[in-house]
């Protein structure tokens, strides 16, 4: 009862029956709030009368045009009903990561890669997939692309399918490289590549001899400069699992990655990605470019692309490998979470099967299909018609991309372009800034590798007492 | 006499002239930095305006172009995206969780401002401080523990955390307009014999409406703009308009035209609300200001 004094005077009877009443006031208020949000907490979860599924996907051309195909689905599964959450690739990794890892159980159906589904697959935090696959009647998993097969599989069995690959290869201007009267080779070797980009840049036109990605991040430059690190014999780590960013091949590929930006690429290659890429690509500014083949959807469009039609395309330069081209698929899983297994599987059959890839040629577009994860695609008359110039290349690529060659040495990791290890969205970011600094001149190479050895070794240190 | 009563005036009418036309020299330029001023805060606006009526070949081209057809192609491809539920959901969340704010802050801040006790000053520091712990770092915790309850995706969840998020402010808001009110006002009303209620209702509320209008805006833009704990926390039942925001961005192909499009229609409702409560708030947001 010893309150300090009160700024507004205390009247002198009112205040006792006041106090009750404020009491009895507050508590009506806090009854009404808290009623109020378990009314609407309550509320909002309901309604699932049908066996709904929620299905997590990545925000691009292809995976929309399944959601604006899901009427047909529904008619063929009246008893399911599906939702979808469509975010960008980073916040779709970060969030079905969080959600798969720790149980969260939001997602019935996951849009994950190669680099997470045998992780995950060996964490139990995904449901292996082939059982489901033998005992569904008319789906073929022998028709998938081999190699993406593999990539989607732990033991033997699949843990998730895909909805479409891709490897990387060369698009070149055909039209300009005729007028200059040079011939790409067959296999050009990166010392080709370099030759060709120095000659055909012009940067008084703002045209660029050659694209590569410059921007920070494993999924960006880390990607097509992995590929060229395997090729010239460079590792992330050997078969005793040692650090190996600075060994002398490794030096040598990113040097002559980062001086061929500097001599031939693109003006700011450092902040320049996969997007920046595709939008200078298509607008004409640029004679070559080494990225994914998923590339052709946008710069064979011509509603977007002032370069439609003009390109041809070519492997990925090689050094001392045969090949050098990488691998990804967007697939499909079931978290392990999941309380409509059935209905998921259900769902996932139908946007990976054959008839799919029908449905998206004959309702929206033949150059709309989801290319590279079923060889029956490519047989399709209608598809080879419109692809006729990179379903070949684009087969071809994905063929080639394993390990044994495309990289000189055996390595303990799954993976092209990255490390199939947990700890490589982190350490693999942390190494594609000091490349990315490289790229800018901030640091020279030796510096940012330097760098780059020391945020590996640690990690390389875990996996040699893990005893992995 | 007459002489100079007739003469002075002369220069001295010249010398206000001058000053005068110095003023409003330093008037007029005055007034060109501010529209110019004005003009660079609004311009980025503008040209989210001008992209969302393009095409997407335009919205993507370098040079940027300034003159095309408008079309409204993407704000179809928006609203047929299904941008209705997350409109929906957003009201919801903003619109419950600004006023359960409201709810608490006012007897709160009546608390801590009118009759304030000893620990007063602490209690008041505590409601701040719990602002100053970064969102991210709570985010897995809050996450698991809404895994467990289960309630992720759940329009409830986001309207607590709103409603947690936003008290504190709304406490330090409001205690800042009731302390403008003058002790007497209480005094008289209490010597009349006005009781708690009473005096709340007829003479506090009445005289800070503005400020309680300028904060319920902050609550209601902060809600609506929300989009850490409605990325990390919802999925298909209870997404917001930020979170389909993000949605429209793909890493392949063009999309900054549909983006413009679906962010002009995410930022109307606030500028509504804003422009219905303008006149409240102009005298609410200068309240705290010329103290």
């Amino acid at each position: 009862m010893k309150f300090p004094p009160f700024r507004a005077p205390k009247p002198p009877t009112q205040t006792a029956p006041g106090k009750p009443r404020t009491r009895t006031a507050t508590a009506k208020l806090l009854a009404v709030a808290a009623a109020a949000a378990l009314a609407l907490g309550g509320c909002a979860p309901a309604g699932a009368a049908k066996d709904t599924i929620v299905v997590a996907i990545v925000a691009n051309p292809q995976m929309k045009d399944a959601v604006s195909l899901q009427d047909d689905f529904k008619a063929k599964h009246p008893n399911v009903d599906v939702k979808f959450v469509t975010l960008p690739e980073n916040e779709a990794r970060a969030k079905i990561t969080a959600s798969v890892a720790t149980g969260g159980g939001e997602f019935d159906v996951v849009m994950i890669s190669n680099y997470e589904t045998e992780m995950w697959a060996a964490n139990g935090w995904i449901d292996n997939l082939q059982p489901l696959a033998d005992a569904t009647d008319g789906y073929d998993t022998a028709d998938f692309i081999p190699t993406i097969k593999d990539a989607l599989s732990y033991k033997g069995d699949m843990y998730s399918v895909p909805f479409y690959g891709e490897s990387s290869f060369l698009v070149y201007r055909q039209d300009l490289f005729k007028k200059a009267g040079i011939t790409m080779p067959a296999h050009p070797t990166w010392d080709d590549i370099g030759k060709i980009a120095r000659k055909l840049n012009d940067p008084a036109k703002d045209f660029a001899g050659i694209c590569l990605r410059g921007l920070a991040g494993w999924g960006e430059v880390m990607a097509p400069l992995n590929t060229v690190i395997n090729t010239y014999g460079g590792q992330w780590f050997d078969m005793d699992w040692n650090a190996r960013l600075n060994t002398p091949e490794v030096k040598a590929a990113v040097t002559d990655y980062v001086d061929l930006l500097h001599d031939a690429g693109q003006p700011g290659a450092a902040t320049s990605g996969y997007g920046d890429c595709i939008t200078r690509y298509s607008q004409g500014k640029a004679a070559m470019w080494y990225d994914a083949t998923a590339m052709v959807s946008s710069i064979e469009d011509p509603a977007s692309s002032l370069v439609a039609g003009k390109s041809r395309y070519a492997p990925a330069p090689v050094k001392d490998t045969a090949a050098a081209g990488w691998l990804y698929s967007w697939s499909l899983a079931i978290p392990s979470t999941s309380e409509h297994k059935d209905a998921a599987w259900d769902f996932i059959s139908w946007m990976t099967n054959q008839d799919y890839i029908k449905l998206v040629g004959n309702k929206i577009g033949w150059e709309r299909v989801p290319p590279g994860s079923r060889q029956s695609t490519y047989e399709i008359p209608e598809y080879a018609a419109v692809a006729k110039a990179y379903a070949a290349p684009t087969l071809d690529a994905m063929y080639s991309a394993k390990q044994d060659t495309s990289m000189v040495n055996k390595v303990p990791y799954p993976g092209l372009q990255f490390v199939g290890i947990p700890e490589f969205q982190d350490l693999g970011t942390r190494v594609s800034q000091q490349i990315s600094a490289a790229i800018a001149g901030q640091k020279s190479v030796d510096e940012a590798l330097k760098q780059a050895q020391q945020y590996a070794e640690p990690v390389a240190k875990s996996y040699q007492e893990g005893g992995k | 006499m007459t002489t100079t009563t007739i003469t002075n005036p002369t220069p001295k009418s010249d010398e206000r002239k001058s000053r005068e036309a110095r003023r409003r020299f330093a008037g007029s330029s005055i007034t060109t930095v501010t529209w110019l001023v004005a003009f660079i805060f609004f311009a980025p606006v503008i040209w989210l305006v001008m992209t969302a009526f393009k095409p997407e070949s335009a919205a993507a081209s370098n040079p940027p172009v300034f003159f095309f057809v408008p079309t409204f192609e993407q704000f179809q491809a928006v609203l047929a995206g299904g941008a209705g539920a997350y409109f929906l959901n957003s009201l919801i969340a903003t619109g419950v969780s600004t006023v359960l704010v409201i709810l608490l802050a006012v007897p709160a801040a009546y608390a801590v401002s009118i009759r304030p006790v000893k620990k007063t000053q602490d209690v008041l520091f505590f409601f701040i401080s719990t602002k100053m712990l970064p969102v991210v770092a709570v985010i897995m915790p809050i996450y698991v523990i809404a895994g467990q309850l289960k309630v992720l995706d759940n329009i409830g969840t986001l309207i607590v955390l709103y409603t947690a998020m936003n008290l504190p402010i709304a406490v330090w808001m409001m205690r800042s307009f009731f302390q403008e009110v003058p002790a007497e006002v209480l005094e008289a009303a209490a010597m009349d014999g006005a009781g708690l209620i009473k005096t709340m209702r007829t003479i506090l509320m009445p005289m800070v409406t503005p400020g309680l209008a300028a904060t319920a805006l902050i609550c209601v833009i902060f809600a609506w703009n929300e989009f850490f704990f409605a990325l990390n926390l919802t999925a298909a039942n209870a997404a917001t308009v930020p979170v389909f925001l993000v949605s429209q961005m793909t890493s392949e192909g063009l999309f900054l035209a549909k983006l413009s499009a679906a962010s002009v229609l995410a930022s109307l409702p606030v500028v509504i609300a804003g422009w219905v409560a303008q006149k409240q708030l102009v005298r609410g947001l200068s309240m705290g200001a010329v103290k």
